[in-house]
């Protein structure tokens, strides 16, 4: 299955490495954030809501 | 307008400012370019151009802070805004104050600071022309970075971080120029590409500054 | 003042709305394309004669360069919007879209480098195109921290947008300035649609799937980071509203 990537394998395998992990990293922080964000503003708009 | 500029160049000789600092950060840092790179007459010669043209730029930036700072602080920057001069006016005012105290007074020094770094005589006067066509640039540049960190309470560094990439052009050309003059090279394309660019910034870099300064005072 | 607060309230409440029922079809669509260009540029592409295997590294490296100049035209276009239109999720967009772009400018000079090393013989050489990256990479840098230093939503909004304009101005400047600078190693252009055959077939069809699965990813990422952020503002806007009350 694995293709043999000769003499430059370490370097088109590190390179994906480094590019999918970055990616990865970037979509987790995005959705994680995204979801702090939102339980945030539910508690705040229901505590605005039960004051008003 | 002409009482606005004679006010900065006062307030800039009597806050110990642009003339005497900025010149002694321009000589540290070629005092310390040979001790960095090593004393090689011949390699100093042939990266003279380079080091003046980065000394300069990191001393212009060093006192770009201080171009709105002092006024926004006793809040006389709110009286300008609200004085008949146009908002570009001022910004343009304040960047010739700029010029006139830290620009001017390193294109003059650059021969001296050339001497010490054993630059070709040939070198001198591309070098020369060079900076006096380009530290324009630099101050209306930073005037725009100072107008907007203006309002920043640690805005020193991130001032940096956001006009040194826009000194690029000016660098490269400036230097470009300067090494060009200095192997004995035609030096005309690199001179009308940095006049080209400074005479851009001059004519529409002030209004950018001007609304950047107008929403900070808002 | 109050129709304008109701306006700019109404609309990022659609827009999440609608983001709502888009996002998940952009977001499997993306990861759709990245799993099936990379797995096809991985394991299912020859090697070039030249290059050995390395050519595999282009469906990383030319999508996400391509990426990281069109997130700042992006940029671009909805700072625009803010000023002329002031529309909030504009600003917003912007503001989610700069560190994606960012990232995209790391695996765009990593990838580079990495591929640089064997074929060039050097990690990382002055070229025109690299050195260009590089500023790229220091603008999003200026931008992002502008975004962070500056605590009101509007001024800050105003800010970065100026910036983004006369940053871009410059980037173009310098991208020009470069070019005179150091003539580079890089070929030619090897992806404009009327030059294919710089890039044969068998490496062109992955090659489009790989970009589209970034644009794709970038446009996902960009509505999720939106909505964040719009979130994150109404929120801000709360918490000042309830201080100011009690």
């Amino acid at each position: 299955m694995m293709p043999d990537l000769g003499k430059y394998a370490e370097a088109v395998l590190s390179s994906y490495a480094v590019s999918i992990a970055l990616i990865i990293g970037l979509i987790l922080f995005s959705t994680m954030r995204s979801k702090r964000v939102k339980k945030q503003l539910q508690e705040i708009e229901k505590k605005v809501k039960s004051n008003g | 307008m002409i009482a606005l500029l004679i006010r900065d160049f006062r307030l800039a000789m009597r806050a110990g400012g642009g003339f005497g600092l900025g010149l002694a950060f321009f000589l540290i840092v070629v005092t310390l370019v040979p001790f960095g790179v090593g004393p090689q007459s011949a390699l100093l010669a042939t990266i003279a151009p380079g080091i003046l043209w980065l000394g300069a730029l990191l001393s212009c930036l060093l006192s770009l802070d201080r171009i709105f700072a002092l006024d926004w602080e006793d809040g006389s920057l709110d009286l300008l805004a609200t004085s008949p001069l146009p908002m570009e006016a001022i910004v343009t005012i304040k960047a010739l104050a700029h010029w006139v105290t830290t620009g001017l007074p390193l294109v003059l020094a650059a021969p001296v600071f050339a001497l010490l770094l054993n630059m070709p005589t040939a070198g001198y006067q591309p070098l020369v022309l060079s900076l006096l066509l380009g530290t324009p640039a630099l101050s209306v540049i930073g005037t725009f970075g100072a107008a907007l960190t203006v309002g920043l309470k640690r805005g020193g560094l991130l001032l940096s971080l956001l006009v040194l990439p826009l000194y690029v052009p000016t660098l490269i050309f400036g230097a470009e120029m300067a090494r060009r003059g200095a192997e004995g090279f035609d030096t005309t394309t690199p001179l009308l590409m940095l006049a080209g660019i400074t005479c851009g910034t001059i004519a529409l870099l002030p209004f950018a500054s001007a609304a950047v300064l107008r929403v900070n005072l808002r | 003042m109050n129709l304008n607060t109701l306006w700019a309230y109404a609309n990022p409440k659609k827009f999440i709305q609608t983001t709502d029922r888009v996002l998940p079809w952009v977001a499997g669509l993306a990861a759709l394309a990245l799993v099936l260009g990379l797995i096809w540029g991985f394991f299912f592409t020859p090697e070039d004669y030249r290059q050995g295997s390395t050519v595999k590294i282009i469906y990383l490296h030319v999508p996400s360069a391509l990426m990281a100049i069109n997130a700042w035209m992006m940029m671009l276009v909805t700072s625009l919007v803010w000023i002329v239109r002031r529309h909030h999720v504009s600003a917003l967009a912007a503001r989610a879209a700069a560190p994606v772009g960012l990232v995209m400018t790391v695996i765009a000079l990593i990838t580079g480098a990495i591929w640089g090393q064997p074929m060039w013989g050097t990690w990382w050489a002055w070229d025109p195109r690299l050195t260009s990256f590089l500023i790229l990479f220091l603008f999003y840098l200026g931008y992002i921290a502008l975004w962070e230093a500056i605590e009101n939503d509007d001024t800050a909004a105003d800010l970065t947008s100026i910036l983004c304009l006369v940053g871009s101005v410059f980037a173009l400047l310098s991208r020009y300035a470069v070019n005179f600078w150091n003539q580079g190693l890089h070929q030619g252009a090897s992806l404009s649609l009327d030059k294919e055959e710089n890039v044969a077939d068998v490496f062109w069809y992955p090659l489009l799937v790989c970009i589209a699965g970034f644009v794709l990813l970038f446009v996902a990422l960009v509505l999720l980071r939106t909505r964040t952020e719009i979130r994150a503002r109404r929120m801000r806007v709360l918490l000042a509203r309830e201080r100011m009350g009690a």
